[in-house]
């Protein structure tokens, strides 16, 4: 274990604190957000991109995404693709779907 | 007979072989999830009314959950990197913390479960499907928190002999079940606004 | 020929390195790739048998319905020997669910896969061994819940081997086994899939660069993907439809669902729609997992049978590749008919469209590769021959059912059961039959009798087309699939109904066409010719460990570096009509 490997842990240790940090604050912030009124789909759209942002942390920085090898990059692209198309063709099939009226 | 790369990485690819194990399971488990979220999202636009999750969930007992949980992913990668810098006295103290942060988790959420059996009517699963959705997404979650900690807790006690014998390897497991334990967090950051917040 | 392991110098090695492994660790929990390939391999072709039995018992239903069955009647005594509707559903569901979760995968992916990949790359083992022997295990447990649900009372899983709710939310508790049963798989497959990516990627040899790899690689390849990524669909499924057996949920129960006259008494708001997307989002992919190693083989075979290198290769690796990303986004065209709208039903049936063409193309290379060939006609060839026509007709039997149209009229009708079981009965089983005469040799040092092999091929050559042909006949005549009486009681299938006595009898006749394979299997076992390392003079690195390598001892003595491609056969200037892939040949030097 070199002194410059020693060094480089270190700095990263001080990178792990802050993120934990800025973590902290935006949990405050999603929670706080959650407080203002607005429509539903607003609501979602400000919620998934603060969790984005904070997944987006833990994944990088938490995970050494930030330096990770090309081949771990493809499969998760690969994946998030996949995790798309699973998320959002059901709901087009549902909304595209012939609309019986219903007989309560 | 020895397997090649599990230790030092392969030169083309810079991996070593549990460190691309652990992200394709991971990759699976994204998958695992997504399906949950996706089923969460068809039942949701498909219900004609959907209750909001602060009026039937404890915000305020998630909100220090995900604390916890945010807090023993910090303490996660710092037990690697005490291992990382050759203090095992550091990685036992900060993965001893995660375990414990693990446990936390889990008894705030016994806590919320308890809450909603012995509310009066109770609130089960089969009550509605806001309900069934909110206790199968955190159970499953719940589970997951519990796998990694009888793993952690393995590599904090017997697991933690490979030290002395192969420090190199004994670090990557703990950076690979870092990584999962991260992933579990990481769930958790999207649950939590999803279910409670929405 | 030069072999890489030499019998005595590598037990010599052995004794040095490390002691005798006792019988359980050696043979039973063994984390050896080559003993837990065999352990899959047996217990997949007793799922294979176990499930076969259960169709032939079904077909006594179809071509006598209403008599009581002959020899297992015994079964149905209450109904004085007659199998009742809801024990046709259950035989049906399991049938299904056995051949393709606990039968083919695991002989494809499970015993093939692990047993010959690490071979055919030059790795010691598969990266995680520990991991491997969990994968069989787990197998073997999902598999034992599975076939439990027979004594739940109620009887076994019986809404279909798509187990669509409501049916299958209010089904007897065989149901909920099935669901057990297959998380276990599930995990079983996830794991063996991770094993088997980092497997390739990690430990292939010096010099065996992605595009040297047998094609046999890059199908099983491909299909852990396939299996790592669509599996955790069925699994969440599975755990939302015991959330809704076990703790009353509603995940997939609509509002407002009358049962016999009575409203259930459930909360409501679910989607049986939800199940099947779920469903399918694996089912699909889930087909090409029991295709892929089937082209893997039947690769391997034609171009050892045909003494030249396999035509198109890079084309064979951009096809399967391609197939397997399109796999994903085709699933809902087993829902045509839930109410889907134009513009999604349009999206699918242009993907299913696209996705044909890989499979075309993967066929195209096969035929094309016999053009000017030496061929041999081994057993094995004989069934990687057949493979090519009858795979053909079971992907064109699939057009008519990817375009909607045309779907509305087959749609659960006999021709979809014609179609699927054309492409895995006389396509995947062939290609599973053409491996196991294939590579016994290496597995056992000695070969499978060829008189006996060439019997079991004719005969089931023959009589599968007779079970499987007269569907479509069926099916184009409206006869709905899943019907216990085979369609006695509907008037439009009174004109077809006599091929249900003649689809019955090629059954059974297949039946006892596979007592010489399982004659031929044991008996070569103990007093089959014994060969050396390369009985069948093959290019890829298996044949360059010794005839059945030790357990648990590594595969090579020396890691072999690979120089060349996988299939070098008649290469001008060689010695001999084929090179192996570790041989560097005087000129090259």
């Amino acid at each position: 274990m070199s002194a410059s490997d020693a060094e480089s842990i270190r700095k990263q240790t001080r990178t792990y604190i802050g993120v934990f940090v800025a973590l902290m604050v935006l949990t405050v912030l999603t929670v706080a957000v959650s407080y203002f009124h607005m429509p539903v789909v607003l609501a979602v759209i400000v919620a998934l991109i603060i969790a984005s942002f904070k997944g987006s942390l833990v994944a990088a920085v938490f995970m050494h995404l930030s330096h990770e090898r090309k081949a771990i990059y493809w499969i998760l692209i690969l994946t998030v693709l996949f995790f798309l198309f699973l998320m959002f063709i059901p709901l087009l099939t549902e909304w595209d779907g012939i609309k019986i009226p219903r007989v309560s | 007979m020895e397997i090649p790369y599990n230790v030092e990485p392969r030169p083309d690819t810079g991996l070593y072989n549990a460190k691309l194990g652990i992200w394709l399971f991971l990759a699976s488990e994204v998958m695992l999830f997504g399906a949950l979220f996706s089923s969460y999202v068809l039942l949701r636009t498909g219900a004609p009314s959907w209750p909001l999750g602060r009026e039937i969930l404890n915000v305020p007992l998630a909100t220090l959950n995900t604390i916890i949980l945010i807090g023993s992913s910090v303490t996660m990668v710092l037990s690697w990197a005490a291992l990382k810098l050759n203090d095992f006295k550091k990685f036992r103290l900060w993965m001893g913390l995660t375990i414990l942060a693990g446990f936390g988790f889990m008894i705030v959420k016994a806590i919320e479960y308890g809450s909603k059996f012995m509310h009066e009517p109770p609130l089960l699963p089969s009550n509605n499907t806001f309900l069934a959705v909110y206790f199968t997404l955190t159970g499953l979650h719940g589970l997951h928190v519990l796998g990694g900690m009888v793993v952690n807790g393995y590599f904090w006690g017997p697991g933690a002999k490979m030290w002395k014998a192969e420090p190199e390897r004994f670090t990557n497991r703990i950076e690979v079940a870092g990584l999962y334990w991260h992933f579990v967090d990481l769930v958790w950051i999207f649950l939590f606004p999803t279910l409670y917040l929405l | 020929m030069a072999t890489l392991v030499d019998d005595k110098l590598a037990h010599g090695h052995a004794e040095a390195h490390h002691e005798e492994l006792g019988f359980w660790r050696k043979y039973v929990f063994s984390q050896d790739h080559k003993v837990i390939g065999i352990q899959y391999g047996i217990t997949a072709l007793v799922f294979l048998l176990f499930g076969f039995t259960l169709m032939m018992m079904m077909r006594w239903a179809l071509a006598y319905p209403g008599k009581p069955l002959p020899l297992l009647g015994f079964l149905f005594k209450e109904m004085g020997g007659v199998m009742p509707p809801e024990g046709y559903n259950a035989l049906g569901a399991m049938h299904g669910t056995i051949m393709v979760f606990l039968g083919i995968v695991p002989l494809a992916v499970g015993a093939f896969g692990n047993y010959l990949v690490p071979l055919q790359i030059g790795a010691p083992d598969m990266a995680f061994p520990k991991l491997n022997m969990a994968s069989y295990w787990s197998y073997f447990l999902g598999g034992v819940l599975m076939i439990s649900s027979f004594w739940m009372p109620g009887g076994a899983a019986q809404s279909g081997w798509t187990s669509y709710p409501p049916l299958s939310n209010i089904a007897p508790p065989g149901q909920t086994m099935w669901l057990f049963g297959m998380l276990a798989l599930i995990i079983s497959s996830v794991l063996g899939s991770t094993n088997f990516i980092v497997t390739i990627v990690q430990l292939r040899a010096p010099g065996l660069t992605w595009m040297r790899l047998p094609f046999f690689v890059w199908a099983q390849f491909v299909t852990s993907f396939l299996l790592l990524l669509a599996f955790p669909a069925l699994q969440a499924a599975a755990v939302l439809q015991m959330m809704d057996r076990l703790a009353g949920t509603s995940f997939f129960l609509p509002s407002g669902l009358v049962i016999s006259g009575q409203p259930l008494e459930v909360s409501g708001g679910g989607s049986p729609l939800l199940w099947q997307h779920l469903f399918w989002f694996l089912a699909h992919p889930e087909v090409y997992v029991l295709i892929l190693p089937a082209f893997g083989i039947i690769a391997e075979v034609i171009a050892n049978n045909t003494r030249k290198p396999l035509w198109g290769y890079r084309s064979l690796v951009w096809a399967v590749t391609f197939l397997g990303f399109m796999s994903f986004i085709v699933w809902a065209h087993h829902m045509f008919m839930t109410g889907m709208g134009t513009v999604m039903s349009t999206f699918f049936q242009t993907t299913t469209m696209i996705i044909s063409i890989p499979s075309v193309i993967v066929l195209t290379a096969l035929i094309i590769s016999l053009w000017g060939a030496s061929i041999r006609y081994t057993v094995p060839m004989l069934f990687a021959l057949a493979f090519l026509p009858m795979f053909a007709i079971g992907g064109l039997t699939g057009l008519p059912l990817g375009l909607a149209p045309t779907d509305i009229h087959l749609h659960d009708t006999y021709y979809v059961i014609g179609h699927f079981h054309y492409v895995v009965a006389p396509g995947t089983i062939f290609a599973m039959f053409a491996g196991i005469y294939f590579w016994f040799p290496k597995i056992t040092g000695r070969m499978m009798n060829d008189v006996l092999g060439k019997i079991h091929f004719w005969l089931s050559f023959i009589f599968i087309n007779g079970v499987f042909m007269p569907m479509f006949i069926q099916g184009l005549a409206g006869v709905s699939r899943r019907l216990y009486d085979g369609g006695a009681s509907y008037s439009h299938a009174q004109p077809v109904l006599e091929w249900n006595v003649f689809m019955s009898v090629s059954a059974w006749l297949l039946g006892l066409a596979q007592i010489p394979f399982i004659l031929n299997f044991f008996w070569s076992i103990w007093k089959g010719r014994k060969v050396d390392s390369n009985p069948w003079e093959a290019t890829t690195l298996e044949w360059a460990a010794a005839p059945s390598p030790p357990i648990a001892h590594g595969n090579f003595v020396e890691v072999p570096t690979v120089v060349r491609g996988p299939y070098d056969y008649s290469v001008p200037g060689a010695p001999r009509d084929f090179v192996p892939q570790h041989q560097a040949l005087p000129q090259e030097a």
